[in-house]
């Protein structure tokens, strides 16, 4: 009997029909949310100190728990969800209430907490940044985050309480799918050759789509049916670890080897010792078989002994940026665009615009690959100017918006604009790593 | 005969702070080989040059016919501080495909895409 595991988000912003349809179609013992990126919580904890009204947790949270809810109740689809960001109690609870309307009280809803570490703490354990190899209070800036990434152990510890959903802070992504495949199948925290397998399988859905066709299309090189209508990833895992990944029947996409290797170096440095908090993954022992239409069966993932520390995200509050665009068409738009480039650098220095790093390109030329791209092989139609400069002050950030304004009526001949241009400025945060004991932090699981 | 990478090869771009981390997959066994001898890190070093301000790193996965490559200082200081439009460096994996490898002449008709060969 396997454990068929679906994923229902690969990050904050992603589409919630897939996870509905998932729920409804997919016939799971688990339904799977990940929706927290390297700066989430610390932008959470800068939005919660301004914004009394946010709850600081993953903002769609009742778009994703209407959509999934009912399907999930009459299936018995457990969720395992990183929605709660900086308050996972606060969104068990509404989760709590989101089941009182959808007719199931009786589900128990879990928020694991205890990854948020002290400043304090961490100066006391001396910790020191793996960027640089400095002490904590080399950071420059105000730290505003620091939180431990957490393994799958204590989710697995709440569904043992019998939790039918459970809602975590920060938790290392492939842990999210890890748990009930520990809990289901009984696994040992320190069997590592099924942990190696089982977090390989976890790495592949922590990116949804990106598994099933979605971040991959090329055409006439990778070409991908219904490219609109990509079904998220089913992992069917068997007991050993190994699992067919596939996806729901009659959904756009593709799951294929190619995909799947994708996937499986997405974020990886060293593919023989991809370090989680629960388990050291290899993946260059992976045997990859395409077993039908959409379905590939993964095995062979090696596991060696979780290291003995859990990685640390900090972040700090470095300054701003202030960013914005205008642009041209036509005969000649290269060489207006290069004239406003000169007027905007002239008007910089004019003003004193105190700028750390300034960049000006030109989207349609340049903009994404910068140094590397070619130089146009004919005059572009189109091309749009885009400025950005990092400050250290907000008042620096906003004079680049506010140049840009000043193209409208004082620059170029035809200079098209683009208003509203709200969020022209917006703050750095920068995200420092370090390595602390597994002793210095105890998670704990509460029952709402 | 020299084609672009893009011809043998497909990638994927991934970030980790300030690093971009590249792999690239051969799309059949044996167009492997010539990757390993001609993608070095050093010439995809100079590939980037720019762009990539650190080392680069390359691990050799060879029975999955996979190459990933570490680039350090790839994302102008990190996701949160670049000033690129692309800060995640999303984008950056399609920046390996215009690389030229040398292939033998009879592997022609078993190259991706539209008629590729440059050479």
């Amino acid at each position: 009997m396997n454990l068929r595991i679906g994923a229902g988000a690969a990050w904050w912003g992603d589409r919630i029909s897939p996870a509905a349809l998932n729920a409804a179609e997919g016939n799971l013992d688990y339904l799977c949310f990940e929706t927290m990126a390297e700066a989430t919580v610390s932008a959470a904890q800068v939005r919660a100190r301004r914004d009394p009204s946010f709850q600081g947790y993953d903002t769609y949270f009742d778009d994703r728990m209407h959509a999934v809810l009912p399907a999930c109740i009459k299936r018995g689809t457990r969720i395992i969800s990183n929605q709660g960001w900086i308050n996972p109690i606060g969104a068990a609870t509404r989760a709590k209430a989101l089941l009182a309307e959808h007719g199931a009280p009786a589900w128990k809803v879990a928020a694991v907490t205890g990854s948020v570490i002290s400043l304090e703490r961490l100066h006391e354990l001396g910790a020191t940044l793996m960027e640089t190899g400095g002490p904590i209070g080399s950071i420059p800036g105000e730290i505003v985050s620091a939180e431990a990434y957490l393994g799958a152990e204590p989710i697995v510890e709440a569904l043992k309480a019998g939790a039918h959903i459970v809602i975590t802070g920060r938790v290392a992504d492939p842990s999210i799918f890890l748990a009930p495949m520990m809990h289901d199948f009984c696994w040992s925290a320190s069997d590592a050759a099924r942990l190696g397998q089982g977090s390989g399988i976890g790495h592949l859905m922590e990116c949804g789509a990106q598994v099933t066709g979605g971040y991959f299309a090329d055409p006439g090189y990778k070409d991908v049916p219904e490219p609109w209508n990509l079904g998220f990833p089913i992992a069917e895992v068997e007991a050993d670890g190994s699992a067919v990944i596939t996806k729901v029947a009659g959904t756009g996409g593709a799951v294929n080897r190619q995909t799947i290797l994708e996937q499986m170096f997405y974020e990886v440095h060293d593919p023989a010792n991809y370090i989680t908090p629960d388990v050291v993954v290899d993946f260059t022992s992976a045997i990859i078989e395409e077993s039908g239409l959409n379905r590939v069966r993964v095995s062979g993932i090696g596991g060696k002994r979780r290291t003995d520390t859990l990685k640390v995200s900090i972040g700090a509050q470095e300054g701003f940026i202030g960013e914005d665009m205008f642009f041209y068409a036509g005969p000649g738009a290269l060489e207006r665009a290069k004239l406003a480039e000169t007027i905007l650098r002239e008007r910089f220095k004019i003003i004193n615009l105190k700028a750390e790093d300034l960049r000006i390109d030109f989207l349609g030329v340049n903009a994404i690959h910068g140094a590397l791209s070619p130089a146009p092989i004919a005059p572009p139609y189109e091309v749009a100017v885009r400025v950005a400069a990092r400050t250290k002050t907000r008042a620096d950030a906003e004079k680049i918006g506010r140049e840009v304004d000043a193209m409208a009526v004082s620059g170029v001949g035809h200079t098209g604009k683009r208003v509203p241009h709200a969020d022209r400025v917006r703050e750095v945060i920068g995200i420092w790593s370090a390595l602390v004991p597994r002793s210095a932090l105890t998670p704990q699981i509460r029952f709402v | 005969m020299h084609v672009p990478l893009r011809a043998i090869a497909h990638t994927r771009s991934g970030d980790k702070g300030d690093i971009s981390n590249i792999v690239v997959v051969a799309y059949e066994a044996d167009f492997h080989a010539p990757l390993t001898a001609q993608l070095t890190p050093a010439r995809v070093k100079t590939h980037f040059k720019g762009v990539v301000t650190g080392a680069v790193e390359r691990y050799d996965v060879a029975r999955l016919g996979v190459l990933n490559f570490v680039l350090h200082g790839a994302l102008g200081g990190g996701v949160s501080r670049s000033l690129c439009l692309d800060n995640y460096g999303k984008a950056l994996g399609a920046a390996m495909l215009s690389i030229e490898i040398e292939i033998p002449d009879d592997w022609a008709p078993r190259l991706r895409g539209p008629s590729t060969a440059s050479a």
